[in-house]
């Protein structure tokens, strides 16, 4: 011991450390305390939860048990429209064909329900969050580090107090995919009002706007190129996170490849992965485009 | 030409021959400096503290020191200065955008320091419209709907602001074009919307912050050309920011110049070209054109009593340019200048004129 000590005292070679009995006492404390809390109030969380549990039960009974052709033309309109662009379009009439050829159409459904409620919730709490970043700098230093704390602590570790609070299905499932997708909406919401021309935000104080109106009328739209990018970042971060999410009881892909992991199917494994890979890809393009369209005013068209 | 024998016996003094000027901004020993904490400091900058010291010793950078001014009613100030002179500092606090440390402005009577959030609001929509050096327009609004900005911030419907943007729009120049955005348009075109913009307002002052900068000069001439025209009719209390002596002197019935935070002198375009008041606006000056700044009126001599007065009269307000051109083509020597009511106040001959185009020193 004392060689790998380079002669030093203990204090300074061996990191200094809790003792093991205090650290069993701190996990009993905590452990126990939290387990009788939520042991209290679990009957109001599931009262609170009952009728999320519903709206996710039924819209993802809208994806999957519609007939597959009225959910098609749904998705390839909704990509038409948004990216105005035939190429677009026809990648996403191919990759849902495809999905549905190996037979993963109900799988996708799934997972899409997911994702587009996933997403919905994190740019309504991500939005207004971010705007209140951009508008107090005291804010802004308070919401990043919690921001990076959510982006970095492995989802496992937030999954089990969730778990232990709303149990196994498809709440803490979408917890789980919105602590780990909202950040980009707050941060590019922050980062794109913070960004907008100081002499428009000028302009729109001397002719005398309320905070309200400069932020319908000047901040809002102009980072609404930013925004746009912060909305697809949460779309495939809600993606990449079905897959953690199914840990704890959400279906479709995400599932499929769990269990192709535990029982090494390695086809299907890969279709799986395929399949998310497809619609992320389709919900990028679509919705970077999007954007982009949004924006075109902006470009300068005369020399 | 008048009959000028009953006004033969004149005094040799000259008769003042100012304008009236009512002014409608007083500034009043106006301070201001930026850091963090701007209050302990104040009294000893009173004292006379340098700027040099108090951004060395304390951190703090002065833009303002002891600003007096009276800028008239209906009629065009311009604030000149190189950049870093507070200039633009200076335009800020007279719509509050920014805040002084010590001082008053002074607007109808109303100190716009002391507003409430919401006053100031109210005198922002009401009272003063703005022009930007980089125009400050909304990309995504279309020209007619950015010159409406300021009354859809005042809450008045469409149907009412709309026949009030697009004749703005046409008063500009730019008829045709309402439906263009603004990244469509040429610069000089675009500062055209933010002076649509900021007339459809219908606000007594109009300050434009270094508005003509961001222009081709030939561009930026034409949009002066603008500007007078307008001005002509509508007589707006207008504060003009420059860096451009030239453009001040065009502009400007009275011109403020301002160095290092401070009033280096202010007076009519002709008092700084003539009287200079330090070698700062001495070496500034140099160069401008005085046969285009300097009007007669300035150089006008006394005419001896028991002597005719001349038979070619000349206003007094043409410039030294105009009145050799003028003395040049009737081939005499002397001519008689007229007051601003139009009565024989002074004589000038070629001499004069000539002398005083080329002076420089």
């Amino acid at each position: 011991m004392a060689s790998s000590c380079w002669g030093l005292p203990t204090l300074l070679c061996e990191a200094p450390e809790l003792s093991s009995r205090s650290l069993r006492e701190i996990r009993r404390t905590v452990d126990g305390g939290f387990r009788d809390l939520v042991r209290e109030i679990s009957p109001l969380i599931d009262a609170a939860t009952a009728p999320l549990q519903r709206f996710l039960n039924g819209l993802e009974d809208a994806f999957a048990n519609s007939p597959w052709i009225i959910v098609f033309l749904v998705l390839v309109t909704i990509a038409y429209a948004a990216s105005r662009s035939w190429r677009i379009t026809l990648g996403t009439v191919l990759a849902l064909l495809a999905i549905g050829w190996v037979g993963l159409w109900q799988d996708t459904m799934v997972t899409l329900s997911m994702v587009t409620v996933c997403t919905i919730v994190a740019v309504i709490i991500g939005l207004p969050i971010g705007i209140l970043a951009a508008r107090s700098n005291r804010a802004e230093k308070l919401i990043m580090p919690i921001l990076d704390v959510m982006q970095t602590l492995p989802s496992f570790v937030y999954l089990i107090p969730v778990v232990v609070i709303f149990g196994i299905g498809k709440v803490p499932g979408m917890i789980a995919v919105v602590i780990y997708a909202t950040p980009p909406m707050i941060r590019l919401t922050n980062l794109g009002i913070r960004l907008v021309d100081k002499e428009v935000i000028e302009a729109a104080d001397a002719f005398g706007s309320s905070e309200r109106q400069k932020l319908w009328n000047v901040q809002l739209p102009l980072s609404l190129p930013t925004l746009m990018t912060g909305i697809n970042q949460t779309i495939m971060m809600a993606l990449s996170m079905v897959v953690v999410a199914s840990m704890v009881g959400v279906g479709g892909l995400g599932k499929n490849v769990l269990q192709a992991i535990n029982n090494q199917f390695f086809t299907m494994g890969f279709l799986n992965g395929f399949a998310l890979v497809a619609i992320a890809i389709a919900f990028d393009r679509a919705s970077q485009a999007f954007g982009q369209r949004l924006q075109k005013h902006t470009e300068v068209q005369h020399d | 030409m008048t009959d000028l024998s009953n006004t033969a016996a004149e005094p040799a003094a000259l008769e003042a021959d100012d304008e009236a000027v009512v002014p409608a901004i007083i500034i009043q020993d106006l301070y201001k400096i930026f850091g963090p904490h701007p209050d302990r400091h104040i009294d000893a900058v009173k004292k006379g503290m340098t700027k040099s010291d108090l951004n060395r010793k304390h951190g703090h950078s002065l833009g303002l020191k002891a600003i007096d001014t009276e800028l008239p009613a209906g009629s065009i100030s311009v604030i000149m200065g190189l950049s870093g002179s507070g200039k633009s500092t200076l335009l800020r606090h007279i719509n509050g955008l920014i805040a002084p440390t010590a001082g008053q402005v002074l607007i109808d009577g109303q100190d716009v320091a002391k507003m409430s959030e919401t006053e100031l609001r109210t005198f922002r929509r009401h009272k003063t419209a703005m022009v930007f050096q980089k125009f400050g327009l909304l990309p995504h609004r279309t020209v007619l709907e950015n010159t409406l900005y300021g009354l859809d911030i005042q809450g008045i419907s469409r149907k009412e602001s709309e026949p009030v943007g697009r004749r703005w729009i046409e008063r500009v120049g730019l008829k045709g074009y309402e439906d263009q955005y603004p990244t469509q348009l040429s610069g000089g075109m675009q500062q055209r919307v933010g002076l649509a913009r900021a007339l459809a307002n219908d606000a007594p002052v109009l300050l434009m912050d270094e508005a003509f900068s961001a222009l081709d000069p030939l561009i930026r001439v034409d949009m002066q050309s603008v500007l007078l025209e307008l001005q002509q009719e509508l007589r707006k209390t207008i504060v003009f920011i420059t860096h451009d002596l030239d453009e001040a002197l065009r502009l400007g019935d009275k011109i403020v110049v301002l160095r290092a935070g401070e009033i280096s002198q202010q007076g009519t375009g002709q008092d700084i070209v003539l009287n200079p008041a330090n070698d700062y606006i001495r070496a500034f000056v140099r160069e401008v054109n005085r046969a285009r700044v300097i009007q007669l009126r300035a150089i006008t001599r006394p005419h001896k009593p028991d002597t005719s007065w001349p038979s070619l009269t000349l206003s007094g307000s043409i410039t030294l340019e105009e009145a050799a051109k003028q003395l040049t083509s009737s081939d005499i020597r002397e001519a008689t200048v007229l007051s601003r009511q139009g009565r024989p106040r002074g004589v000038v001959d070629l001499m004069d004129v000539t002398r005083n185009m080329l002076r420089t020193e």
